[in-house]
């Protein structure tokens, strides 16, 4: 029983509530916009329908292959639970080193030049906060991945989306590129294989993007972590282009080609004294990687993990076939995706937006995608589909968007 | 058996249903080379039969399964043919394999019931002249048959939507 005395108070109480806690919030994390991808995640689970086939998704259908699981399995139980060295354990980077020659033909020090992080989006933070002072313009190729603008923000700099375009199917051009540059202009940021357009640059392709970052003394952070989801030819690192290897930090991990999603288990690989940097921030923030990913990830790269990895890449290759010329069928056009595991095809010829497209896909059709619009300039009238899952699933979801463009005409 | 044949297997062998024109757009060839593929290998009996894997455990009518060990004599001239001939023929029969080491035929039976089973390698299995003797295993449960896992541990727990 609430005496008449207190009534104020208790009032009082509730109005510094309602009044929050915002202006205590630092300017910069107040400015960081709500993730585009995260609303539409609130929209497909809110409708708790367990019918809708989901495209929307951003990581591998296959569970983490079973022997490095059980790698990390029986490192728990002979009780390997400490922390590692900073960088990560010497067997694993050393592994790395090899692994990264081996693949992409770039050579990296274990012992100065690789960083072990907590998934490659760690990395991709630490690179920004060693290299950013305020003020820094930070070249972005849109429309993709949707945290590298927003860490941008958050250490002062200034993100420069540079538009790209569904007819250079969304690859960087020279011009684009010559043009958002400034005497401002720090880094660039590259991410091929691209989520979201599963676009790849050849050799060719980024030589003359390398002459560029080379004439205006850029860095280049590249996000490699589709490099082997590739479906016609190898992968090329910027790294290993002429010059390239000291100017480039590059970022990838273990999520995507092993299926270690919530492993968080990623790595760096640059300069000495970038590394360095990047490692004094990592120390201080999380010490070191966990080490049963650690552990894992060895087993990965070290004991079989790679034919397992060609399996599951001959798989995405053919599941991609078929939604590519799925929506070919349909009458969308679909540029042909050569990496990562997503089909982009774009939703103009229907003159719905992609987000209005997008829900009302989701809520007539029950087939959840991602409006492209999320992943920045460019983005707008495409659809991010990802085809990592059963052919069953592929074929039923196809069905119904065809369904679906049928009935808006 | 060449690569393209191969491929269009490792596809059937996970869901037989899938037409000719879907592999075809899979693997990035033609339909008419697909069927044509298809075709030959039903001809060459390298694909045998289109069937379904069920899981007998979650039907009313439940089956029991046994395997039995069979140590047999061989025949001059015929080895154990002959023999594996007069054992796969009968219906209870699901497998039969010619083993190495302790004992020759390892033979699959399905039956109603215990008893069935029983009464099917007292009364047919053994009684064939160059049986010499039988061992029988009764299956209790189904994890994995034909690389396909029974339990549903494998069903999809990722996020609907992710970056």
């Amino acid at each position: 029983m609430i005496k008449d005395e207190e009534k104020p108070q208790i009032e009082q109480v509730e109005g510094s509530r309602s009044g929050g806690m915002q202006h205590h919030l630092a300017a910069s994390a107040r400015a960081i916009p709500p993730s585009g991808i995260r609303r539409f995640f609130d929209l497909v689970s809110a409708s708790k329908d367990k019918d809708i086939i989901t495209l929307g998704v951003g990581e591998p259908d296959f569970v983490t292959p079973w022997r490095i699981r059980d790698a990390a399995v029986y490192s728990l139980e002979k009780g390997k639970t400490q922390y590692t060295s900073n960088a990560g354990m010497p067997e694993l980077r050393e592994a790395i080193g090899q692994y990264l020659y081996n693949q992409f033909n770039v050579a990296y020090d274990p012992a100065k030049e690789v960083i072990v992080t907590i998934g490659g989006s760690e990395g991709i933070d630490l690179a920004l906060r060693a290299l950013i002072e305020p003020g820094d313009e930070i070249l972005v190729p849109e429309p993709c991945y949707i945290s590298y603008s927003p860490i941008t923000s958050l250490s002062g700099g200034v993100p420069v989306g540079i538009e790209t375009f569904a007819e250079d199917q969304f690859k960087l051009t020279s011009a684009s590129l010559q043009a958002a540059i400034t005497p401002k202009s720090k880094i660039l940021v590259l991410c091929y294989p691209s989520n979201p357009t599963g676009t790849i640059m050849t050799y060719e392709e980024m030589l003359p993007i390398a002459k560029i970052v080379e004439e205006n003394d850029l860095i280049v952070i590249s996000d490699e972590i589709y490099a082997e989801l590739t479906f016609n030819g190898n992968h090329v690192s910027f790294a290993s282009l002429p010059g390239m290897k000291d100017r480039t930090i590059l970022v990838s991990g273990f999520s995507k080609a092993f299926a270690m999603t919530g492993w968080r288990m990623g790595y760096a690989c640059g300069h000495p004294d970038l590394i360095s940097a990047m490692l004094k921030i990592h120390q201080y923030t999380v010490m070191c990687a966990p080490i049963m990913g650690q552990v894992a990830a060895l087993e990965a790269l070290t004991k079989g993990g790679l034919e397992e990895k060609d399996r599951m890449v001959e798989s995405y290759n053919q599941r991609r076939r078929l939604v590519v010329q799925g929506f070919r069928d349909m009458g969308l056009k679909c540029h042909e995706p050569h990496g990562a595991f997503y089909a982009f095809p774009s939703i103009h010829s229907t003159g719905l937006t992609s987000e209005q497209f997008a829900e009302r896909l989701l809520l007539e059709a029950k087939v959840a995608a991602v409006p492209g619009h999320v992943f920045g300039k460019g983005g707008e009238g495409f659809l991010r589909c990802c085809y990592a899952t059963s052919v069953a699933q592929l074929t039923e979801a196809m069905e119904r968007i065809n369904l679906f463009l049928r009935s808006l005409e | 058996m060449n690569e393209f044949k191969l491929s269009i297997l490792d596809l059937l062998k996970e869901d037989a249903r899938l037409s000719a024109a879907t592999i075809a757009t899979m693997l990035g060839a033609e339909k008419e080379d697909v069927s044509a593929a298809i075709a030959e290998m039903e001809r060459d009996h390298v694909i045998v039969k289109y069937a379904t894997v069920i899981n007998w455990s979650k039907v009313d009518d439940e089956k029991v399964t046994a395997l039995i060990e069979v140590e047999c004599t061989p025949e001059r001239g015929r080895g154990f043919e002959n023999i594996a001939e007069r054992v796969y023929l009968y219906p209870e029969v699901k497998s039969v394999y010619l083993m190495s080491g302790a004992y020759d035929l390892l033979v699959e039976i399905e039956g109603k019931n215990l008893k069935e089973v029983a009464s099917f390698v007292s009364n047919k299995l053994s009684t064939i002249d160059s049986v010499i003797s039988t061992k029988s295993f009764f299956i209790l449960k189904k994890y994995k048959q034909d690389g396909i896992i029974f339990e549903e541990f494998e069903d999809d727990h990722r996020l609907l939507v992710s970056p």
